[in-house]
């Protein structure tokens, strides 16, 4: 067999024709995408009940260019549309897949919303620790004193600690990785594939062309050693020690990992209790408009 | 199709715009809704989230109005028909999102029920000062389609046409009521579902292989998929070509945003909705719309008593503008009176589709209250002269 005919595995779950993308050399964005697509063969997820939906930046395109029902909505809303995804059809498995400004910056009120209400979200953050599409600005998440296009003498706001925030807010599931732990990451997606309620897995990728290059980071594979030789595999840590700096310790993986009913459950039991038979479950109707 | 019974309260009610239009709504088909509450629109969603469990449906409470008028549009993706209800500040909020609604094509009803502004206003007091902001408040350009009722009753039944209209143009449509109406108690007649006529979605009949989400033919609205179909269809709020896909040249783009003002524009006959009387022979039409219509027809009224043509035009449909109609009746009448809860909107539009051919006075009024009759009448009388 030549070379050519052995089919890339992930290439069932992307748009192909959309090929090349857009993201740098060096980008970890891709990475997290092949891991994603690696978790959904393993987890043997139904790929016709599963949407995507994502933000806008670097990480908000990555709905244009997976196979699945996908939607590319506005800057920091991706959170709120796949709630309303979901509770017009329950029987969707619904994936936010963005970036960290977006998330949790834009998005912070609906990020920590959705925790709370722990409506059923599979939610991956790619943190790049930068807002990269626009340029290199300063994030919610830039850690330590880096140089970002708009903080040219050094970040000195203190970043948030998302483990930390969406544990806080009532995360049933948070991981971290980075895109030097692809088996990890693809480990942590299938789990999440398992669990019921808001789940959250960020992930720390680099952006070469922007976080790195401009703090003296060196480039894309630079960056994947520092990711090998820093991370320190903590499963359980508690989530108030895993803040990020510049260039010290990354605490990776499972940090929360429990059980406490989802939203649809919640309103469901209410309804019941309120209503009795007077309730009709909204899933056995959906719409009524075709 | 007519409507589903499970939503439909059939009989006579005394209840206020607000509760009107929420059974509008259900009526229409609408089993989804997103808010944030504010007044005076909170009683819309407040009656829904009462409803709604028991028809089929649900309602969530959103964080803020971002939120709410996303949430809704994945909703509808969904397959449910949703909407969102708001006022001034709230609406303000939504901008965003109901260019990404017209962007995306997503079919969906955004209530304002208008209170003072600017800022927070005056929350309890009714205006009519969000009309251009209907019009033209997301960037870019786009079309929407607004309604206006003037009473409880055209609350339940221009609600139920907002609805129709966002399906069959999926577009989405505003609904510009106002303060007073929200709070007005009426009649309310709601007729037999079977007497409800609602449209469906415009949902695609195409294989998977060969659906292409923005694909039309003839009347430039493509048709729609669900999530969770089997069709694997992108939506993106960028500029897209016919698959859905991201294709930012100007050709694309130029294509894709006439198309968008087309669908709505070439089908304005169809979507405007006006009441006429007394227009033969009127030296003065007196233009109005919502609740000031109400009042402007106490000044047509003793204008008459005093021996004056005067003619009375209702716009329910206020987007698109009924420019071919005042372009008509501006060749034969002397002029036109705009009455309206703002400092001078919609009348802008009657002068310029009037052209030159017939004058234009406006009656503007900063909100708070309705006008006085009278007040309309002195300038009624001012431009028959």
């Amino acid at each position: 067999m030549s070379l050519i005919d052995i089919a890339n595995p992930v290439e069932p779950f992307l748009r192909t024709d959309r090929m090349p993308h857009i993201w740098c050399p060096g980008c970890g964005i891709g990475t997290t995408v092949n891991c994603f697509s690696r978790a959904l063969i393993d987890s043997k997820v139904d790929l016709q009940s599963l949407a995507l939906v994502s933000g806008i930046g670097c990480t908000g395109r990555v709905a244009g260019y997976v196979k699945l029902d996908s939607f590319h909505t506005t800057h920091g809303r991706a959170i709120p549309f796949a709630t309303g995804l979901k509770l017009a059809n329950p029987k969707l498995n619904v994936v936010v897949y963005s970036g960290d400004g977006d998330l949790s910056a834009i998005g912070g009120n609906h990020l920590i919303h959705a925790a709370r209400r722990n409506i059923d979200l599979k939610v991956i953050c790619v943190n790049n620790l930068i807002y990269a599409m626009t340029g290199g600005q300063t994030a919610p998440t830039t850690p330590g004193r880096a140089i970002t296009s708009t903080s040219p003498y050094g970040t000195f706001e203190p970043a948030f600690n998302l483990p930390h925030l969406v544990e806080a807010a009532g995360a049933v599931y948070v991981a971290r990785w980075t895109t030097f732990h692809v088996r990890q990451l693809a480990r942590s997606i299938s789990e999440a594939f398992q669990k019921k309620g808001f789940s959250f897995i960020e992930v720390i990728s680099p952006c070469p062309t922007l976080y790195q290059r401009r703090n003296r980071l060196g480039d894309g594979l630079d960056t994947m050693k520092y990711y090998k030789e820093k991370s320190r595999v903590k499963h359980g840590a508690p989530t108030s020690e895993v803040g990020l700096t510049m260039t010290g310790e990354i605490i990776v993986g499972k940090f929360v990992d429990r059980d406490r009913p989802d939203y649809q459950s919640l309103l469901h039991g209410q309804m019941v209790e309120s209503l009795g038979e007077k309730y009709v479950d909204p899933s056995e109707t959906v719409c009524g408009c075709s | 199709m007519r409507a589903d019974p499970r939503g439909v309260l059939t009989g006579t009610h005394f209840i206020d715009g607000d509760h009107a239009c929420c059974e509008g709504a259900l009526a229409a088909g609408a089993r989804f809704a997103a808010g944030y509450p504010i007044t005076p629109s909170t009683e819309v969603v407040e009656r829904f989230a009462a409803r709604v469990p028991t028809v089929g449906g649900s309602f969530i409470q959103m964080e803020d109005e971002l939120a709410a008028s996303i949430t809704l549009q994945g909703a509808v993706w969904g397959g449910a028909k949703a909407f969102t209800v708001t006022s001034g500040p709230g609406f303000s909020l939504m901008m965003e999102h109901i260019g990404y609604a017209a962007m995306t094509e997503t079919p969906c009803v955004f209530v304002d029920v208008q209170r003072g502004g600017p800022s927070t206003g005056l929350p309890t007091l009714p205006a009519q000062a969000d009309m251009m902001q209907a019009r033209w408040g997301s960037h870019g350009d786009y079309e929407i389609i607004a309604l206006c009722p003037n009473s409880p009753q055209e609350c339940f039944d221009l609600t139920i046409k907002a609805f129709n209209f966002a399906e069959e143009f999926r577009v989405p449509v505003m609904f510009m009521m106002d303060e007073v109406v929200g709070h007005m108690t009426e009649k309310v007649v709601i007729p037999s579902a079977d007497q409800i006529e609602v449209v469906p979605r415009r949902h695609s009949r195409k294989s998977v292989d060969t659906y292409e989400p923005y694909a039309t033919n003839g009347d430039g609205v493509p048709e729609m998929a669900h999530a969770g179909e089997g069709y694997k269809f992108h939506v993106t709020g960028l500029t897209h070509d016919e698959r859905g896909y991201p294709n930012m040249t100007p050709q694309t783009q130029d294509k894709l945003i006439r198309r968008l003002q087309s669908k709505i524009h070439d089908a304005s006959d169809r979507i405007t909705l006006l009441e006429e009387e007394g227009l033969d022979n009127a030296d003065v039409i007196v233009v109005s719309y919502g609740i000031t219509s109400r009042v402007a027809q106490r000044a047509i009224e003793l204008a008459r008593q005093q021996g004056r043509r005067v003619g009375k035009l209702r716009l329910i449909t206020c987007w698109p503008f009924p420019e071919k109609r005042i372009r008509q009746l501006a060749s034969r009448t002397k002029a036109f009176v705009v009455p309206e809860l703002n400092l001078g909107q919609m009348v802008q539009e009657v002068e310029r589709f009037a052209g030159g051919k017939a004058k234009t006075f406006a009656v503007p009024h900063a909100g708070g209250s309705v006008h006085r009759p009278e007040d309309i009448l002195r300038v009624i009388v001012e431009a028959s002269r």
